[in-house]
């Protein structure tokens, strides 16, 4: 069977600065990123000809596609649940080139969260989740609903704040050497993160990530057209989304096992359809909306077994030179939170070579999306 | 500002009936008998429509909890740091109930102090008072078993 196993790569990636307020609207950020992106691959923008993004963004493909100066679009898609897409859109661009559908694709993710509302307080909403078993109790924002999880897991397993902080400080050293990040001069220390203000105990500040108002895009072609593009091409290897028998999303109390997510389903099919396995990763981009998603991402891509997520994270493993560097731009942590999409060229810098935190020789790296709601994930490799 | 009351959809809408009689039952199938929750149009064990709503001891567990501090929102920003929980049931450990452990029926959400909670504590269902809005809804919240 014909697959997208290398069929396709990314050959541009673009991105506006990243603060709390930006002074432009959500579409000029998006032209912007996207433009940026496809000078980047040195493709016209009337070449384009497919786009994708997540259900929650805001700008369309109608707006995008005219004001960029796309040409005649064949294919365009949407995927939903939030961070949870954000490697899916790059999953539907190559089946797209890889079945002729067509041959220039941009992805996208243009988003002023932090300058905008928070969605959670928007009443009104129906959100995709059982709003009316959770949120009259209190249990109003994803905080409250991964910080129950984080409590159970912490509780199941043994897993400290020890641990959540190693994952908040390898992304914030990760950050402190991008100038990019919203954190780049922002130093967190253990007495920073123990005594800080809680959010929805046991998270506290430091276990968040950012709000952020800024833009992403990145160029996907056919890997013969990458060959002849401007930058190196940085090959899909394998894609996957995830959505596993009886998930609930964020509020995921009510199967049997709450604890295994969408990571463990995304993860089968990554690695079925891939040439090499977890310990041929040489750096992870993996969603950090919270630090607790990350012990159990571990578990999901089978970086270490069941329960072993938080002790992973010690001896230094997630830092340059560890056994899984992590988040090498800063992640949604501390570079900047735009439902993943900077994980994206982040890790495409990581394989160009040209990443602010280099990872010597990185030739291969996963890139996940929102763990907790049905998420994808990617393999890139150079 | 009020709390949120519960917007009960399609499937959910006999939970909350029975729940403003003070029963807590749950959703189950009548042909292979599985219990599920949230309530939905069909079994996901069997794929039958048959449902019938099964009484319960409304005795649980709590099988974790959390403590949200603000940002939040206002009415709930007040109360805060309250505990909001998520209860095991003891005649069906799989069906779990978010909701809050109070020391008594209409008791404000920060009426138990967060220190004394533990997971696997036992607790039992009381129910709130008609809800202020008026549309009838009672609220199902914990009592822990040794106060």
């Amino acid at each position: 069977m014909p697959g997208l196993k290398d069929a396709t790569a990314i050959a541009g990636i673009g991105q506006t600065a990243f603060a709390k307020k930006l002074p432009e609207p959500e579409k000029t950020l998006a032209c912007r990123a996207i433009t940026a992106a496809l000078d980047d691959a040195g493709i016209a923008a009337s070449e384009v000809d497919a786009f994708a993004s997540y259900t929650m963004e805001e700008t369309d493909e109608v707006e995008i596609a005219k004001s960029i100066g796309a040409g005649d679009v064949t294919f365009f898609s949407r995927v939903g649940y939030g961070g949870g897409g954000s490697c899916a859109t790059l999953a539907h661009l190559a089946a797209a080139i890889a079945t002729g559908q067509a041959s220039v694709g941009v992805a996208w993710r243009s988003r002023k969260r932090g300058s905008g509302p928070r969605p959670w307080t928007d009443t009104a909403a129906r959100l995709p989740t059982p709003a009316q078993w959770t949120r009259p109790f209190g249990v109003l924002r994803p905080a409250d609903e991964i910080g129950m999880l984080a409590r159970r897991y912490m509780h199941e397993y043994g897993a400290t704040r020890e641990h959540f902080f190693q994952v908040a400080l390898a992304c914030r050293n990760r950050a402190n050497q991008n100038p990019a990040a919203m954190m780049h001069e922002r130093p967190l220390t253990r007495e920073m993160y123990m005594t800080s203000r809680w959010i929805s105990e046991p998270l506290c500040l430091f276990d968040n990530c950012l709000e952020t108002d800024g833009a992403l895009a990145c160029v996907i072609v056919s890997a013969e057209r990458a060959r002849d593009c401007r930058q190196p091409p940085v090959y899909l290897h394998s894609v996957a989304q995830g959505l596993p028998a009886q998930h609930h999303g964020m509020v995921n109390y009510w199967n049997d096992d709450p604890l295994t997510g969408p990571a463990w389903t995304a993860a089968r099919q990554l690695w079925k359809t891939a040439d090499f396995g977890p310990d041929d990763v040489d750096v992870a981009q993996i969603y950090d909306a919270f630090t607790a998603l990350i012990p159990l991402s571990l578990e999901g891509y089978g970086f270490c077994g069941r329960g072993e997520g938080a002790a992973f994270t010690e001896g230094g493993a997630l830092e340059i030179g560890g056994r899984l560097p992590l988040n090498t731009g800063g992640g949604g942590l501390s570079e900047a939170y735009v439902h993943g999409f900077n994980l994206i060229n982040e890790g495409v810098r990581q394989l160009r070579g040209t990443s602010t935190a280099q990872v010597p020789g990185a030739a291969t790296c996963l890139v996940t999306a929102g763990e907790g709601v049905p998420t994808s994930a990617v393999l890139l490799r150079s | 500002m009020a709390l949120l009351e519960p917007v009960p959809d399609d499937d959910g809408a006999p939970f909350w009936e029975y729940a403003a009689r003070g029963e807590l039952r749950v959703q189950c199938c009548v042909p292979c008998g599985e219990p599920r929750f949230p309530p939905r149009p069909c079994c996901p064990h069997c794929q039958s429509f048959a449902a019938e709503w099964r009484l319960t001891s409304g005795r649980g567990r709590i099988w974790s909890f959390v403590v949200p501090h603000p940002p939040l929102l206002p009415g709930y920003a007040e109360l805060a740091p309250y505990n909001a929980v998520v209860v095991e049931l003891l005649d069906a450990p799989r069906i779990r109930l978010v909701g809050n452990v109070v020391t008594g029926p209409d008791a404000p959400l920060n009426s138990v102090e967060p220190g004394r909670l533990r997971i696997g504590a036992a607790v039992r269902v009381v129910f709130s008072s008609v809800v202020p809005s008026g549309g009838g809804l009672r609220l199902p919240r914990w009592r822990l078993e040794r106060a």
